[in-house]
């Protein structure tokens, strides 16, 4: 009896351990798709908005790889670092300190499939945790040359 | 103790349900290769070594040629299987040549040694992602015959029996 009891417990136990395995694993590949979808903005909104000459034009800024950010990015966007590594936080937080916490704010990357970017989640947390209360993330699906480029939206290239 | 099992049972199914419908497409994320097959470009650029790897020198054998970074976590999950693939076909003529997309040589170095990486890894630049029809997004990989050719390009994370079968298609021609 007492030996039918364990195993049942041990069943249980390792019922509970994959389940968790399983959850950790989503979570940690898919962090930027904790970003709730309220706070995500779509390619050709903001096209709108940029093309609008109606309304507060926002701030952009890449937060992925420089070398990816001088083959193309959104024309007037700023190329900060990737935020998912210190020196990247850093100049993301020395970039907009001065600013007003109304500032309007997107952040993008592109450097990946969206629920492998590393970079757009670390930059939003920083963001709000600063104060911001407008900053939007660009939705990029599968990465800037599929959802931006290809569509042909416009383009700068270089620094 | 059946409700508690059934109810284990039901969780487990839905977290692999969760697991699933999260995983990047592969398939979706593949693209072909051009009609034309259009020569691989050629360029000269740093190795981690600090010499210059040209790629021209590789023409006769088959090259898979990955553009990569060290914070691209399907790039890290393709390169063991790429280290496995260059030592299972480089007698027969695989060579493997990884183009860095990083900032930096810096964590290249660090992952190069950690993950033993055993085929030349060259800096990139915005030129060469230019040259190859621009590398707006990772991993892209491109499969290089032995005349120079570009035979596919795969953008995605990829299955590695996928580069393995075109691999061995190439080697045999």
């Amino acid at each position: 009896m007492k030996m039918k009891r364990t195993f049942k417990n041990s069943g249980i136990l390792l019922t509970l351990g994959l389940a968790l395995i399983v959850l950790i694993s989503v979570a940690s590949a898919s962090q930027a798709s904790l970003i709730p979808p309220s706070q995500l903005i779509n390619p050709d909104e903001l096209v709108k908005i940029l093309q609008s000459s109606k309304g507060e034009k926002p701030l952009m800024i890449q937060v992925g790889s420089h070398v990816l950010y001088s083959q193309a990015h959104i024309p007037g966007s700023e190329y900060i670092g990737p935020a998912n590594s210190d020196g990247g936080l850093q100049q993301l937080r020395q970039r907009v300190q001065s600013l007003p916490r109304s500032k309007f704010i997107i952040i993008y990357c592109g450097c990946c499939p969206w629920s492998h970017c590393p970079n757009v989640k670390p930059a939003s947390d920083a963001l709000r945790a600063l104060g911001f209360t407008n900053v939007k993330v660009l939705y990029i699906a599968t990465n800037f040359g599929a959802d931006w480029v290809d569509k042909g939206y416009s383009v700068a290239k270089g620094d | 103790m059946k409700t508690k099992l059934l109810i284990g049972m039901a969780l487990v199914a839905v977290c692999l349900g969760v697991y699933f419908l999260k995983r990047p497409s592969r398939s979706n994320d593949r693209r072909d290769a051009p009609r034309d097959r259009a020569l691989a470009p050629d360029f000269s650029l740093p190795e981690l070594t600090g010499q210059r790897l040209n790629f021209s020198t590789y023409r006769g054998k088959v090259v898979l040629l990955d553009f990569w970074a060290t914070w691209c976590d399907p790039c890290r999950e393709e390169i063991p299987h790429f280290v496995e693939l260059q030592s299972k076909y480089r007698e027969q003529g695989l060579q493997i040549v990884g183009v860095s997309m990083d900032d930096g040589p810096e964590p290249v170095r660090d992952f190069y040694q950690r993950f033993k990486m055993n085929y030349p890894v060259v800096m990139g630049n915005a030129e060469i992602g230019e040259r190859y029809g621009g590398v707006l997004g990772l991993p892209i990989a491109f499969l290089i015959g032995r005349d120079g050719r570009i035979y596919s390009k795969h953008t995605g994370a990829t299955d590695i029996t996928v580069f393995e079968k075109e691999v061995r298609s190439l080697l045999q021609r």
